[in-house]
C-alpha cells in the first residue's frame, strides 16, 4: 500500500458530478461518489492516527482510521462490515451527514490541508457492498424473547432499531406514513439520497430481523398502555419526531401556492407529483418560487422546484447572510452551481395574491447584530426598507415543532413546553414513564439525521439493560 | 391490504363499502376519519368512518364519485383490496348530554353525520336532523337517519322531496318557533356549513362544522390542512376535524380548495381515457380472439 510522505500536501480526491446545467432539471444523483481507485487513493491520505480524533467527532463513533485503512488496502467489504458495526445506514449517513462539521472536522490533516473526505468513502463503501450483493449471512444472535416496539421509522427509530436486533430482541417497527424511513423519504430529495440507497439499507435491517408495520399511527390505533399490556412489548422507543410545520405568522399564508417545505417534499418525494399525472398526487405548476428559509429542508425545496419541468426561477430568502446558513456546504455550493437565487438578509411581512394565489412577497432588509444564544448573529429589520420579489409560489421552509399525537394520547410522558419529550437520563434516553424511551426531534426539536442515530442507538443500550435486569 | 366485503349504489355515483380493517375498527369513533391509498400510483385522500364494527372487524365508508381516485373506487368490487388504509385520524366528536342538538347533513355529509347522530341519541339528547340535497335521489341515508335521531327533517332544492328549499330554511323555522337548541353540528358543503353558522351566529348557537380540507399525511406532518380558526392556525387533521363554524373563515378555506382543480380534472380525464381504452382492448380481444 502506498503512503503519502506528506499527506497534507496531497490534495483531496473529489467525486465527479453531474453538470450544473444538466442535473438543474433531473432527479438523478448530483455526486456520482467515487471509484474504486478514487476511494483507495483518498483512504490511502488517512495517517491512521493512534488516538484519532475523527472519531470524537462522529456522533455514532464509526471506527473510521480502521474502515479506511480497509479502503486504502481494496477490502472494501471488510470496510463495510467495519462502519456497519457501529452505523446500520451507511449509503444514508454518508451522503447527509454535515461532515464538515463532524468527523472530517477533527481530521488531523485538515489542520494543514484538506481533510480526510470520510463522507464520500463512507458512501463509496456503502455503495460497494450494495452492488456487490456481499449479502453475508448476518450471524444470528440466540433470541432474548424479549419484544420492543419502535414508534417511528426515521433515523432514530432505524438506529434503535438496528441495535436491538443485533442484541437478540425481537423488535417491531410502527410507522404512521406508507413507506418507512421518515424524513429520509418524505423530506430529502432523490437527487440527494436516492431512494434505491434507503431501501437497501431498510433491507438490511430487515435481515436483522427487524419487522415494520406501516400505516400504524401509534396514539390512534395503539395506545402505549395496548403495546405493552396486550400486545407484550417489554419495552417502547419514541422516534416519532419533529414533524409540525412551523408557519411564518404573516398575512397571505393561506393564499393557493404557499405550502410548507413539508408538503411540498411530501408531495415529491413520497407521493411523486412530479410523475403527475402518471401518479395521482399533483403539485401545481408554478413558474417562480420563493422559498423562504436556509437549512438544509430550505435548500432540498429550492433545488427540488428547480427541478420541475416548468419552474422558470428559484429565489431563496434568508434572513442572515451566506456565513451563517445552516444548511450543508456541499448542497450551498450545488445549489449556486445549479443557479438558485440567493436573497440574503431579507425577511418576508407579507404575501401578496391575485385571485386567490400568490403574486408577490414584501420582505423586509435585514442586517446582523450580535451573536444570540445560538452563537449566530441575531439580525434585525432595517426601517423602511420593504421591497417585494414578483413569485407565484412560497415554500416557508423554517422547520417544525414536535408531532403532539402521542403525549397527546398518554399523559405519563412528560413534555417541557414545547412538547419534546423530556429523557431523565440522557445517556439511555429514558422517559418519565418506566420502559417508555424516546429520542432524536421528539427530544431535541429539529436537528440533524445522525444526532437522531446518536439518540437512538444510547436509547437501544437503556432499553437493552431495562429488559434484560431480571434476567441472571 | 384491507379487503372490500360488500359494496352498495346508494344513490347516483354514492357508494357505501364495507372495509375489512380490524386494527382501526376497534378504535374509531364518531368523527374520526381514515386516509385510504388505492394502490402504489394512487394519492392519499381522507375519508369519513361512518360506522365501525369492532367485533366485525369491518369499517364503514362513503364514496362520492368527483375525482380519478374516488371513481376509480367505484369501479371497485367485493374482494377487491386497497393497498392503505391509515387511521382513526382526527378527534371524534364529542359525544354528552346537551339536551337538544340539531345535526344538518348536506348530501354526501350525511353519511359522516350519521354516527354523531346515532352517538348523540343513545347519549340521551334529543336529535333533530335536517337532510338536504339538490334532489329526492340524492337524500342518503334518511331510513338509517330516522333510526338515529329523534326527529328527521328533509330539504331539497328541487321540492321533489321534503321541504323545497335549503336545510337553513328548515333550522330557521326550527329557531323561530323557539325550539330550545343547545347545539348544532354540521356536515356538508362549505358553502352550506359557511350558511348555518351564519344563521346560528346571531342566535349564539354553539355550531359545529366538519372541515374535510385538502391533506396528505393525516398527522400534523404537511400542513396543507390548515384553517384559520378564530384568527390562528389550526390543522384539520390533528386540531379538528370540527371546529367552532362562528370562527371559521370559510372564504379562506373555499378559496384553498380550488387549488388542484384543474389537476384533478387532469388526472380524471386521462383515467377515463385510459380505462376506456382498455375496455376495447378486452372487446377486441374477444371479438377477433
Amino acid at each position: 500500500m502506498k503512503k503519502y510522505a506528506q499527506p497534507y500536501k496531497t490534495p483531496r480526491t473529489h467525486a465527479p458530478e453531474q453538470n450544473p446545467e444538466k442535473r438543474r432539471k433531473n432527479f438523478q444523483e448530483v455526486s456520482l461518489g467515487y471509484t474504486p481507485a478514487m476511494a483507495q487513493l483518498e483512504a490511502s491520505r488517512c495517517i491512521q492516527c493512534k488516538k484519532p480524533k475523527c472519531v470524537i467527532g462522529c456522533p455514532v463513533r464509526v471506527a473510521i482510521p480502521d474502515f479506511l485503512e480497509q479502503v486504502a488496502k481494496g477490502n472494501f467489504l471488510e470496510a463495510a462490515h467495519i462502519i456497519k458495526e457501529s452505523n446500520p445506514l451507511p449509503g444514508v449517513t454518508g451522503r447527509v451527514c454535515p461532515q464538515e462539521d463532524q468527523c472530517e472536522k477533527h481530521c488531523v490533516i485538515g489542520i494543514k490541508g484538506e481533510p480526510l473526505a470520510i463522507g464520500k468513502l463512507e458512501r463509496f463503501v456503502a455503495d460497494y457492498e450494495r452492488t456487490h450483493q456481499d449479502l453475508k449471512p448476518i450471524e444470528t444472535v440466540p433470541s432474548t424473547g424479549k419484544k420492543i416496539a419502535i414508534i417511528g421509522a426515521g433515523p432514530a427509530g432505524l438506529a434503535t432499531a438496528g441495535d436491538l436486533a443485533k442484541l437478540g430482541h425481537e423488535v417491531v417497527i410502527f410507522e404512521a406514513l406508507h413507506k418507512p424511513g421518515g424524513v429520509l423519504f418524505y423530506g430529502i430529495p432523490e437527487f440527494r439520497l436516492p431512494k434505491e440507497i434507503l431501501e437497501a439499507e431498510l433491507d438490511y435491517l430487515k435481515r436483522l430481523g427487524v419487522e415494520i408495520k406501516v400505516n400504524y399511527v401509534i396514539g390512534k390505533i395503539k395506545s402505549l398502555d395496548e403495546l405493552m399490556k396486550e400486545d407484550g412489548f417489554n419495552a417502547i422507543f419514541i422516534g416519532t419526531g419533529a414533524g409540525l410545520p412551523y408557519f411564518l405568522d404573516i398575512p397571505g399564508e393561506n393564499l393557493n401556492g404557499v405550502y410548507s417545505a413539508n408538503e411540498f417534499l411530501t408531495r415529491i418525494n413520497l407521493m411523486h407529483a412530479w410523475e403527475f399525472p402518471v401518479f395521482d398526487t399533483p403539485i401545481h405548476h408554478h413558474k417562480i418560487f420563493a422559498v423562504i428559509g436556509g437549512g438544509n429542508t430550505a435548500l432540498d425545496a429550492a433545488r427540488t422546484a428547480l427541478r420541475l419541468a416548468t419552474t422558470e426561477k428559484v429565489m431563496l430568502v434568508y434572513r442572515r447572510s451566506r456565513e451563517e446558513l445552516p444548511a450543508r456546504k456541499e448542497e450551498i455550493e450545488h445549489a449556486e452551481a445549479e443557479g438558485i437565487e440567493f436573497h440574503y438578509l431579507a425577511s418576508p411581512i407579507d404575501i401578496k395574491g391575485t385571485n386567490g394565489w400568490v403574486s408577490k412577497i414584501v420582505c423586509e432588509k435585514m442586517e446582523l447584530g450580535e451573536p444570540d444564544a445560538s452563537g449566530r448573529k441575531q439580525p434585525h429589520s432595517l426601517h423602511n426598507s420593504a421591497f417585494t420579489l414578483t413569485t407565484d409560489s412560497v415554500i416557508i421552509a423554517l422547520g417544525s415543532g414536535v408531532n403532539p399525537l402521542i403525549a397527546k394520547s398518554s399523559s405519563d410522558i412528560k413534555t417541557d413546553h414545547h412538547g419534546h419529550i423530556e429523557v431523565a437520563d440522557p445517556n439511555i434516553n429514558l422517559t418519565s414513564r418506566p420502559g417508555v424511551f424516546a429520542g432524536g426531534d421528539i427530544v431535541t426539536g429539529a436537528a440533524t439525521v445522525i444526532s437522531a442515530m446518536e439518540a437512538g442507538k444510547k436509547a437501544a443500550q437503556g432499553i437493552h439493560q431495562y429488559v434484560m435486569k431480571f434476567e441472571v | 391490504m384491507f379487503k372490500i366485503l360488500k359494496k352498495t349504489e346508494l344513490a347516483p355515483q354514492v357508494f357505501r363499502y364495507l372495509l375489512n380493517a380490524p386494527d382501526i375498527a376497534k378504535k374509531a369513533l364518531p368523527g374520526q376519519f381514515i386516509i385510504i391509498r388505492l394502490d402504489e400510483i394512487g394519492e392519499r385522500i381522507p375519508l369519513t368512518i361512518s360506522d365501525a364494527d369492532p367485533i366485525q372487524g369491518t369499517l364503514t365508508l362513503y364514496v362520492q364519485v368527483i375525482g380519478k381516485t374516488s371513481m376509480e373506487m367505484s369501479r371497485m368490487k367485493v374482494d377487491d383490496f386497497i393497498l392503505d388504509v391509515v387511521g382513526p385520524l382526527g378527534n371524534p366528536s364529542l359525544i354528552d348530554l346537551f339536551g337538544t342538538v340539531v345535526l344538518v347533513g348536506g348530501g354526501f355529509g350525511i353519511a359522516a353525520i350519521h354516527p354523531i347522530a346515532s352517538a348523540l341519541t343513545q347519549a340521551g339528547n334529543k336529535t333533530l336532523s335536517i337532510l338536504g340535497a339538490r334532489t329526492k335521489e340524492l337524500v342518503i341515508l334518511e331510513k338509517e337517519m330516522s333510526v338515529a335521531s329523534t326527529k328527521v327533517h328533509v330539504a331539497t332544492d328541487d321540492g321533489t322531496h321534503g321541504t323545497k328549499g335549503l336545510v337553513t330554511d328548515i333550522l330557521l323555522k326550527l329557531i323561530e318557533k323557539k325550539e330550545p337548541i343547545d347545539r348544532v353540528i354540521a356536515i356538508g358543503p362549505l358553502i352550506m356549513m359557511k350558511a348555518v353558522a351564519d344563521l346560528t351566529r346571531p342566535h349564539k348557537i354553539p355550531t359545529l362544522v366538519s372541515m374535510n380540507p385538502i391533506m396528505i399525511d393525516g398527522t400534523g406532518m404537511c400542513g396543507a390542512c390548515r384553517v384559520t380558526v378564530g384568527g390562528k392556525m389550526k390543522f384539520a387533521c390533528v386540531d379538528g376535524p370540527e371546529f367552532d363554524g362562528h370562527e371559521v373563515d370559510f372564504q379562506g378555506l373555499l378559496n384553498r380548495m380550488n387549488t388542484y382543480i384543474p389537476e384533478e380534472a387532469e388526472a380524471k380525464e386521462k383515467y377515463l381515457k385510459e380505462t376506456e381504452g382498455k375496455c376495447r382492448i378486452a372487446e377486441i380481444v374477444q371479438i377477433y380472439g
